[in-house]
């Protein structure tokens, strides 16, 4: 009996096609949890040597993909201009020229680069920026006094400031998410006519695509903008983050609250409490871890279609950078666009990690 | 005197698509003001049912139950109930969980007057100490003190017990039965305690009525519990009067429980299995 429940608080634990073939490789041996200084050594280097696997594979990886192209543009170049021409672009492309460089995945070293100029070029824009408003300083305390529209700076956006950008949409729209589905949640769990009322909203509009949502949005949002001043690009990728990530936290808080343990209920009966006592001081207490697991759901769902919204939507995030940079073409397009992917994934993941540590805090145990 | 509760003639069955399952069947009971009954039976026999009837988180079928002269018409804060698993709220304190009923019993009452009432009944059941924890970090015994804490902050007519000692060990149960006495014999409530175990109830209550083994349950002979307050329980196990009670109610109660197992038409067939023994799989071995 004792294996066996083992067994099944580790499977519980660390769910996961991996992680169960790692179990069956190890024949089903309780985790051991590393304690001693050993084993941290040991596991640290197991993660560095991953690390150093991934890198390696990609750099050759990435070479060999250079080689293919580098192959392709000298043929081509004997095709039309003879062997002298081949020679040419054979040396033009082992000079490592501009001109003459072939268009294929970057490698480490070349993402590596990209970031350092992404990150001088932020130094200079930020400069330029500070100096906008030294400059406007004056000006614009005379605007704002005569309560006319101060001076905005609209240069080119860094790529620090996309970050920030998409953060604040990512966090706008979160926001608005809990907003909509938490109390609608609330309802569906509490009433069964609701339930019956809501399902099939939930189930047609769960599956569809995050391109779709901001299409839709657009189409709102147009014309209500047409009678309001707003931040267009913003308020579309907003709702349409919210609306693609908001189901997974309906659900939930609709599943949390039609499970609320009998006792707790009975404890409000017994009280007599009132219709908003019983939702604020019993029901959604006690459905809050389950409405936190939708939570951390619905920011990660966010985070991953807010980089496609952004694309369509030309808000000034990290999506539309992506897409910009692949439009663009440059010679380190593509390595900022790698760039830019390893950024998306940290701050996904550290995301996650917030919220968790937000639920940790948050839920009571029993 | 007219009794503060009358249960008469209650039934309560249960509808499901098998037919309908009778729990209780014709109770009658009536409990004067400052009594405190025990009703005590085996478990299953349907005592959770009556008493979520009384307080109302149920009603009864058929018959009805009398508050006062007045029919229950659900629950109300002049009866409260220590529940068995003592359902307090896990994200709350314990002064918390008690502010909670407080904060709904005296709506009228200052924040001052509401916090000091929380103060003393937590000091009435000796928690000071643990005022500010979380159940999660009290001991059972902490936690049914704080539900009765939280029972009694309501100042009901009616103290409801389903089995409120059930989950302790022994020694907590002894020492709880005690405080509770303690607390009882303050201001002489009247108290209906539900419980399993016979001794609590004798040394607990002033009547002892067994409730006959569900489905169609019903309340057996009234044992009256003449031994003087404050009972004594180290002395309790010498007093003749508590050995002949204990074992009259003991015998009728076995009487009861041969009984239904001979009227029982279905012999229980054990299942034809053998233990199995659980082996290490590997990713290579053969399941066997």
């Amino acid at each position: 009996m004792k294996t066996s429940t083992i067994e099944l608080n580790q499977k519980l634990e660390t769910p996961g096609i991996f992680t169960s073939l790692l179990t069956k490789f190890r024949g089903n041996k309780p985790k051991t949890v590393a304690t001693d200084l050993g084993s941290k050594v040991k596991n640290a280097l197991l993660i560095l040597g991953s690390i150093i696997l991934f890198f390696a594979f990609w750099h050759f990886g990435s070479k060999a993909l250079f080689n293919i192209e580098a192959n392709v543009m000298i043929e081509a170049a004997r095709k039309e201009g003879g062997d002298a021409a081949a020679l040419a672009t054979k040396n033009c492309i082992a000079t490592g020229d501009l001109s003459c460089k072939p268009n294929a995945l970057p490698s480490p070293a070349d993402v590596w680069n990209a970031g350092l100029s992404m990150y001088k070029d932020y130094q200079v824009l930020s400069a330029s920026k500070r100096k906008f408003y030294e400059e406007t300083a004056q000006v614009n305390a005379q605007l704002k006094a005569q309560g006319k529209k101060t001076m905005v700076y609209t240069g080119r956006s860094s790529f620090v400031d996309r970050i920030g950008k998409s953060l604040l949409t990512v966090f706008a729209g979160v926001i608005l998410a809990m907003f909509i589905s938490i109390p609608i949640g609330i309802l569906v769990g509490l009433n069964d006519k609701v339930k019956l009322m809501f399902n099939w909203i939930i189930q047609i509009f769960k599956p569809v695509s995050p391109v779709v949502w901001f299409l839709l949005v657009y189409m709102i949002i147009k014309t209500i903008s047409k009678n309001i001043e707003m931040d267009k690009s913003f308020i579309i990728c907003t709702v349409a983050v919210a609306l693609c990530s908001m189901w997974a936290t309906l659900v939930n808080t609709s599943v949390g609250v039609a499970s609320v343990d009998k006792d707790y209920l009975n404890v409000a009966n017994v009280l007599q409490l009132g219709f908003m006592k019983r939702i604020f001081k019993i029901i959604l207490p006690s459905s809050l871890p389950m409405i936190f697991t939708g939570l951390r759901v619905t920011v990660s769902v966010a985070w991953m279609v807010l980089i496609a919204i952004e694309l369509l939507a030309q808000s000034p995030g990290l999506g539309s950078f992506v897409w910009e940079e692949f439009q663009n073409g440059a010679s380190d397009s593509n390595a900022k666009i790698i760039f830019a992917m390893f950024v998306i994934g940290i701050i996904g993941f550290l995301l996650d990690k917030i919220m968790l540590a937000l639920q940790k805090t948050m839920v009571y145990s029993k | 005197m007219s009794p503060i509760l009358s249960i008469n003639n209650v039934s309560k069955w249960f509808e499901s698509a098998n037919g309908k399952t009778e729990v209780l069947k014709d109770i009658n009971l009536e409990v004067q003001k400052g009594e405190f009954v025990a009703i005590v039976g085996f478990t299953g026999s349907g005592k959770s049912t009556l008493i979520n009837m009384i307080a109302g988180l149920s009603t009864p079928s058929k018959g009805e139950i009398l508050l006062k002269g007045k029919p229950i018409e659900g629950p109300g804060h002049d009866r409260s109930v220590i529940f068995q698993n003592y359902s307090l709220l896990p994200w709350l304190t314990v002064s918390e969980n008690i502010y909670l009923a407080v904060n709904e019993v005296y709506p009228s009452w200052t924040e001052a007057q509401k916090k000091d009432h929380v103060k003393s009944m937590i000091e009435m059941v000796n928690l000071s100490h643990a005022a500010d924890k979380k159940p999660s970090e009290l001991s059972g015994g902490m936690r049914q003190r704080t539900s009765v804490a939280r029972a009694l902050s309501m100042d009901p007519e009616i103290l409801l017990m389903d089995e409120p000692l059930g989950a302790l060990d022994a020694l907590t149960r002894g020492n709880m039965q005690e405080e509770i006495l303690n607390i009882w014999g303050k201001d002489k409530k009247t108290a209906l305690l539900i419980t399993n175990d016979v001794d609590e109830g004798i040394f607990m209550a002033d009547r002892i009525i067994p409730l006959n083994p569900g489905p169609n349950a019903t309340l057996g002979p009234v044992f009256n519990i003449d031994i003087e307050r404050p009972r004594d329980k180290t002395k309790l196990n010498d007093n003749d009067d508590f050995k002949k009670l204990r074992n009259e109610l003991i015998e009728y109660l076995m009487d009861l429980g041969s009984k239904t197992n001979k009227n029982g038409d279905a012999e229980l067939i054990l299942p034809d299995i053998q233990p199995t023994v659980i082996r290490r799989r590997g990713l290579f071995s053969k399941a066997s």
